[in-house]
C-alpha cells in the first residue's frame, strides 16, 4: 500500500504533472541551458541531487520547526505543558530560501572536497540553482501536499527525474534544429518555446493515465 | 527627463518578459485568465518596488560578498507581506495562484532589478525602475493573457465576447497554450525589432 502510493507519486512526477511542461517550474535553465546535450545532462544531474536534498532538508524544518503539530521541536524544547504548539508556518518562504541557497553553497563545498571530478562537471551550473523556482517549487509542493518524510524524498528525486528527461529531450531537439531552416524573427527562443509548446502536448496526454 | 525614461525603458526596451526573458515562469502558469495576470503582475510590482527601495537605501552598508543573502531576505519579508495579505483580503485569488506567490521569491526579475540597478542607484531613480520594471511585467502578463483567455476560454476578464456558439480552444488555457503563445510572441517581438533595423540601415 505504502509501495505502491509512492509508485504512483514518483510516475505522476515525472510524466503527468512534469515540472517543465505541466507546472512551469524551472523554465530560465530549460531555456537556457538546454542548448548542448551535454551540458543539459550536467544540469540535470544537479538538479535532480539538489531538490532530493532540498525535499529532504525542507521537509525537516518544516515538521520540526514550523508546522503547529505536538512534534514541534520548539514546543517540545521551551513550551511544554503550556498550551498550544506554536503556528510558525508563515516564516516558511523566508526559511526555505535561506536553507536552499545554504544548502546549494554547501553542497558546492563538499563536492568541491569529495570528489573533484564531479565538480568539473556540476560546478558551474550549482550557484544557478538556487534562484531555480524548480528546487523552491518541489519543497512548498511536498508541504501543500502534505507528504510524509519517504514520499518528499520520492517526490523531490523523481520531480528531479522529470526535469532532466525535459531538459535532455529538448537539448537533443535543439542540437538537431541548428540545421533546420527556421525563419530569421523565430531563430533561438521563439522556436524553442514553439517547441516545448509542442512536447508539453504530448506530455498532456499522459494525463489520461489512472491508477486506480 | 531621466526619470521618465528609467519608467518607459521597463515597458518596452527593456521589458522584463519579451525582451530579457526572466521571470518567466509566473508568467506562463498564471496567465490563463486575465484576472490572474493581473494579481500576479500587481503583487510581483508590489515586491520589486519595495525590494528596489531597501536595496538602495542600505547599498553603503552592505559587503558586497555577504549582499545576495541580505538581498533575499529582503524579497523574502515583502513576499511574506503580500503571501498573508493577499489570503487575508483575496482569498479566491490567493488559490488560484497557489504556489506562485510564495514562489516570487525566486524570480529572477526581481533579484535582478536588486542587483543590476537598486544597488548603485539613488533612492527615487531606484523606486521609478522597480515601477517601470513592474508595470512591464503586468503588461506583458496582461497581454499573453489576454490571447489565451478569449481563445481558450472565450471570455476577457470573465466578461464572454464571442456568443454562446464559439467552441474554446481548450488547449489554449492549459499548458501547452502558453508556451505556443510566448513563443509566437518572441518572435512577432523580433521580426518587428528585425524589420525596424533593416528600415533603419538600408
Amino acid at each position: 500500500m505504502e509501495f505502491q502510493s509512492l509508485i504512483i507519486i514518483a510516475v505522476g512526477s515525472i510524466f503527468v504533472t512534469n515540472f517543465v511542461l505541466h507546472q512551469f517550474l524551472g523554465l530560465c535553465p530549460y531555456i537556457g541551458v538546454s542548448k548542448q546535450l551535454d551540458s543539459a545532462v550536467g544540469m540535470g544531474m544537479a538538479v535532480i541531487f539538489v531538490m532530493s536534498m532540498a525535499s529532504v532538508v525542507t521537509w525537516i524544518i518544516n515538521y520540526f520547526l514550523l508546522a503547529p503539530t505536538s512534534s514541534n521541536l520548539l514546543f517540545q524544547l521551551f513550551m511544554k505543558g503550556q498550551g498550544n504548539p506554536p503556528d510558525l508556518t508563515y516564516l516558511r518562504t523566508i526559511s526555505f530560501i535561506l536553507v536552499i541557497a545554504t544548502l546549494v553553497q554547501f553542497v558546492e563545498m563538499v563536492i568541491q572536497k569529495v570528489s573533484p571530478g564531479l565538480y568539473r562537471a556540476l560546478g558551474i551550473y550549482l550557484p544557478l540553482i538556487t534562484t531555480n523556482c524548480a528546487v523552491m517549487g518541489v519543497s512548498l509542493l511536498n508541504i501543500n501536499e502534505e507528504y510524509n518524510f519517504i514520499q518528499s524524498l520520492i517526490n523531490g528525486f523523481s520531480s528531479g527525474i522529470g526535469f532532466t528527461l525535459a531538459l535532455v529531450l529538448m537539448a537533443g531537439l535543439r542540437e538537431k534544429l541548428e540545421l533546420a531552416n527556421v525563419p530569421k524573427a523565430m531563430k533561438g527562443a521563439p522556436i524553442a518555446f514553439i517547441m516545448a509548446g509542442c512536447m508539453s502536448l504530448a506530455f498532456l496526454g499522459f494525463t489520461g493515465l489512472s491508477f486506480n | 527627463m531621466a526619470v521618465g525614461k528609467e519608467f518607459i525603458k521597463g515597458l518596452y526596451k527593456e521589458n522584463p518578459v519579451f525582451r530579457l526573458m526572466l521571470g518567466l515562469c509566473p508568467v506562463l502558469a498564471v496567465s490563463s485568465s486575465v484576472n490572474n495576470a493581473i494579481g500576479m503582475g500587481v503583487a510581483a510590482t508590489f515586491v520589486l518596488v519595495c525590494s528596489n527601495i531597501f536595496v538602495s537605501l542600505i547599498r553603503q552598508w552592505v559587503h558586497p560578498k555577504i549582499r545576495i543573502p541580505i538581498f533575499i531576505m529582503i524579497i523574502a519579508t515583502f513576499v511574506t507581506i503580500v503571501q498573508l495579505v493577499m489570503a487575508g483580503f483575496f482569498p479566491a485569488l490567493s488559490r488560484s495562484l497557489g504556489l506562485f506567490i510564495p514562489l516570487i521569491v525566486v524570480n529572477c526579475i526581481i533579484l535582478g532589478r536588486a542587483e543590476a540597478f537598486a544597488s548603485k542607484h539613488h533612492v527615487f531613480i531606484s523606486l521609478i525602475d522597480g515601477l517601470g520594471m513592474g508595470f512591464g511585467f503586468t503588461l506583458a502578463l496582461i497581454i499573453i493573457a489576454t490571447f489565451r483567455e478569449v481563445l481558450g476560454n472565450g471570455t476577457w476578464l470573465g466578461m464572454p465576447i464571442f456568443g454562446p456558439t464559439f467552441q474554446p480552444v481548450l488547449f489554449m488555457i492549459q499548458s501547452p497554450g502558453a508556451f505556443l503563445t510566448i513563443g509566437m510572441l518572441l518572435g512577432l517581438f523580433a521580426w518587428y525589432e528585425n524589420r525596424r533595423a533593416t528600415k533603419k540601415h538600408g
